[in-house]
């Protein structure tokens, strides 16, 4: 490209840094809005269900860019969010005993913190940290990807996915003794996360604030690169691998960097899955059912639609809750609204389509 | 004096198990030739297609384009050299807009990648404005501007051959590889492409190699023709050596009895 032809679309800073960071903000401020407003109007149990959501929607966007972006069938991604979830919290739980003067009058690290109160930034340390392993993770299960296609990385991926819980069932149990923490190396410590028995303790630093932000972030990431020269090259990789290569794409990087950036967003939902009040971190629970729950959000979003993903991840969280009436038929209604669902809209609720896209004709010409 | 060949082809061959679908392939393409490409179904064009663009690995022989060697790298890699194909059988990004298809081809040359589209930086924005303009000027020229926002599967079907053409010229390419592009168009749409091709590489100057089934269509604009049969070469010269060549017409209708 000519450079002078270039310059003369440049914005200047000036202009571009608004618009750039306009979103990420708008983002924060909604999530602000939720955590002080919201939060106190709502109660507990809906504040609760609201982390749920947005931990969801953070699944189900990051897969959809492995999934539906570039096509790739990955059933393991539950494994990303455990590998960010335990990392995330041995550096909260045993952090407390090591740098912070975080323990309660028990001896055992402070279970919660104030809204962004002490703890709140080791916790976002804590969160980067599971993100960036659960990224090294992508990154290896990406490197198969670049041979198998369709079913035959699916099952890799699942096959990751068990390999991991295996390892953390064998995991020893969690340290409590102030001095055998202080003890014990760093290898040591990420090898005592309880095992099949679940990593408790770990302290609940997770706020409708901190999940929605990260929602905000994934959204305008997700968004950003898929109406992106970046992002059109991952979605070639989708529609048709062989042209693409013919048109200069490298589809392998592609590949592997989508399972990256999908890996990473999906160790920060596992981080706040970890440090939600009332959950255990069990390898029972981010097992390969997990990672077909996200699936499900993105088949039924619409492979590679954002706003699919996100509607998708709202329904599915809440209607099992909207179904408590059904009381024992409550997972058969579910499964039965899921099978209607699909029916009505094999392509899923917005097929590849974004929802502001929606009045686009798809219709073939004669 | 002598100038070395834009495109120099020498040796080319490919074996599939026992099948030597192409054998001793050669051809030297200078700056602003076009030329034909032809032979009857199954002579191996489309294979010396592949093997040029990277999808098959050659057996042996060497592909130069412009001093660089081009064998053994990815497609990815050759087209980043400058060398860009159609597709017979067509393979757009059936579900991507006619301008995403041109903008995907335009990747090639786009410096800013995810942290530039995730801030948007002044950079990224200006390329992505630049990208999008040379995208719609393109498919200006091809007559498809105002179905930019059409998706690509839904184009008649001439639409989706041009949009092919479209789309390997927004890689830039010094030599572009048209396969068949006249298949499946009436006569009407024939004569318009044969002048898109003439256009394309006077306005672009683009080198360019064509496999055409369409007799007329390659006499026409082609100024000299290669011609294959069962992966070697039978004759090579000007349309009018070729329509008298004997091997040739034996190859099309047989020999005479």
């Amino acid at each position: 490209m000519q450079p002078e032809r270039l310059a003369a679309l440049r914005p200047s800073w000036a202009q571009a840094l608004p618009r750039g960071v306009a979103p990420f903000a708008a983002g924060l401020a909604l999530a602000f809005v939720l955590q002080l407003v919201v939060v106190p109007l709502v109660g507990d149990f809906w504040a609760r269900l609201l982390m749920d959501i947005g931990i969801n929607i953070t699944l189900a966007v990051s897969l959809n860019m492995v999934n539906g972006y570039t096509g790739q069938f990955s059933i393991g991604h539950a494994a990303f969010m455990a590998v960010g979830g335990y990392v995330a919290g041995a550096v909260t739980y045993y952090g407390s005993y090591l740098w912070l003067d975080a323990l309660g009058p028990t001896g055992r690290p402070v279970v919660s913190g104030a809204f962004l109160g002490e703890g709140d930034l080791t916790f976002v340390v804590a969160a980067l940290v599971g993100g960036l392993a659960a990224a090294a993770a992508g990154f290896v299960v990406g490197l198969p990807s670049l041979r198998l296609r369709g079913d035959y990385l699916a099952i890799v991926t699942l096959g990751f996915g068990e390999i991991f819980r295996v390892l953390v069932q064998r995991t020893d149990d969690v340290k409590f003794v102030a001095a055998e923490v202080e003890a014990a190396g760093p290898l040591d410590l990420l090898s005592s996360v309880g095992g099949a028995l679940g990593f408790g303790g770990i302290p609940t630093y997770t706020t409708v604030f901190w999940v929605w932000s990260v929602v905000a972030v994934v959204l305008v990431v997700a968004t950003r690169l898929k109406f992106s020269s970046e992002g059109r090259a991952f979605l070639s990789v989708r529609e048709n691998e062989v042209a693409a290569e013919a048109m200069g794409v490298d589809t392998t990087r592609y590949k592997v960097k989508a399972f990256v950036l999908a890996a990473f967003f999906a160790g920060l939902a596992g981080a706040l899955f970890a440090h939600e009040s009332g959950t255990t971190l069990n390898p029972r629970e981010l097992g390969f059912q997990k990672s077909f729950d996200v699936v499900i959000m993105v088949v039924l979003g619409g492979m590679g639609s954002i706003s699919g993903a996100v509607l998708a991840a709202i329904l599915l969280t809440l209607l099992p809750e909207l179904l408590r009436s059904f009381a024992d038929w409550r997972m058969v209604a579910y499964a039965a609204l899921l099978i209607g669902m699909m029916l009505a809209r094999p392509q899923g609720l917005f097929g590849l389509r974004e929802v502001w896209e929606l009045g686009r004709s798809r219709r073939r010409a004669p | 004096m002598s100038v070395s060949p834009l495109l120099d082809v020498r040796d080319l061959s490919i074996a599939f198990g026992g099948l030597k679908a192409v054998s001793d392939f050669a051809l030297q393409l200078n700056p602003g030739d076009l030329q034909g490409l032809i032979g009857p179904n199954g002579a191996g064009k489309t294979t010396v297609f592949n093997l040029l663009t990277g999808v098959y690995t050659p057996t042996s022989g060497e592909v130069v384009l412009a001093g660089r060697r081009l064998n053994g790298l990815k497609p990815n890699r050759i087209a980043a050299a400058g060398l860009a194909r159609t597709f017979q059988n067509i393979r757009l990004f059936a579900n991507l807009t006619v301008l995403d298809n041109v903008r995907v081809a335009c990747h090639l040359r786009a410096r800013t990648g995810l942290f530039g589209a995730v801030f948007q930086t002044p950079g990224h924005v200006a390329e992505e404005r630049a990208l999008r303009a040379q995208a719609l000027e393109l498919l200006e020229v091809f007559g498809l501007a105002d179905r930019a926002g059409a998706d690509a599967g839904s184009l008649p079907y001439g639409d989706q051959r041009r949009l092919e053409i479209a789309r390997a010229l927004a890689t830039e390419p010094k030599v572009l590889l048209l396969d068949e592009p006249a298949a499946g168009m009436n006569p009407q749409e024939k004569v318009e492409l044969s002048d898109l091709i003439t256009l394309v590489r006077a306005r672009f100057g683009v080198t360019v190699l064509l496999i055409e089934h369409d007799m007329g269509l390659v006499m026409k604009i082609c100024e000299r023709i290669t011609v294959l049969d069962h992966g070697v070469i039978i004759a090579n010269g000007t349309p009018a050596e070729i329509q008298s060549h004997p091997a040739v017409i034996e190859a099309y209708l047989g020999a005479a009895p």
